[in-house]
């Protein structure tokens, strides 16, 4: 797992709510800072690549480990 | 970045369950940098009022999942029987409160914090004789012709 800056545990939350906190996050961040998302949804990952091609902010990484879901946003 | 896109939409639902599209799309394509307007009329003014008071009928609804094999239990007719309305409703929010599914108000909220326009009918606030107290604030009140100012120039426009 890369480094990064701010973390944000979305467990738990469902459509659309880990989007929205996760835009929220960013827009307290500076540009080049790399967010963390810990989330539990499955329709995440899908969500999350449409996030970051419609907002410029690049997806560095996407996995899943035991059940949950694991992103790195870089804002742009 | 160029001009933002636009994202129109009409609600005109005022069921919990019709109360989610509006707000879901609404929140989300504020998120992905859309400015977003939603226009409220008819049964979609209930979701504008401070105090939500939104129920989900399994009546007239065949498409609904009910739990514990009612519909086999209480078929058609049974679906109109006192209290089932209430009933449901309540488990409706139990089951997505477990499953970590926004409340309508959270929604509601985080439209308003993204600057979610959100204009009320005024010819249905006068129909069904509402005040625009009931309403919480921020709202603007117009009729067709301002739905139209905005949703000429968007991009994509709903009708829920």
């Amino acid at each position: 797992m890369a480094n990064f800056d701010t973390e944000l545990d979305a467990s738990g939350l469902n459509c659309p709510l880990p989007i929205l906190r996760a835009k929220k996050s960013l827009a307290s961040m500076q540009s080049g800072q790399v967010l963390h998302i810990i989330a539990t949804d499955p329709g995440s990952v899908k969500d999350f690549e449409a996030f970051a091609k419609q907002t410029g902010n690049e997806l560095m990484e996407s996995k899943e480990e035991g059940g949950k879901f694991y992103f790195l946003i870089k804002k742009s | 970045m160029s001009e933002p896109k636009k994202l129109a939409i009409i609600a005109t639902k005022g069921t919990l369950d019709w109360a989610y599209p509006p707000f879901i799309l609404a929140s989300t394509a504020a998120a992905l940098g859309y400015e977003v307007q939603i226009f409220f009329t008819f049964y979609g003014l209930q979701l504008l009022k401070k105090k939500l008071a939104l129920k989900v009928s399994p009546l007239g609804n065949p498409g609904m999942p009910m739990p514990m094999a009612m519909d086999k239990w209480f078929p058609v007719l049974g679906t109109a029987i006192p209290g089932m309305e209430a009933m449901m409703t309540m488990m409706m929010k139990n089951k997505m409160k477990s499953k970590g599914v926004a409340s309508v108000d959270e929604l509601r909220d985080l439209c308003q914090e993204a600057e979610v326009k959100m204009v009320a009918c005024q010819m249905t606030v006068d129909l069904f004789d509402m005040s625009t107290s009931e309403f919480i604030d921020g709202l603007e009140y117009g009729g067709a012709a301002t739905f139209f100012e905005f949703a000429g120039e968007s991009d994509i426009t709903l009708y829920i």
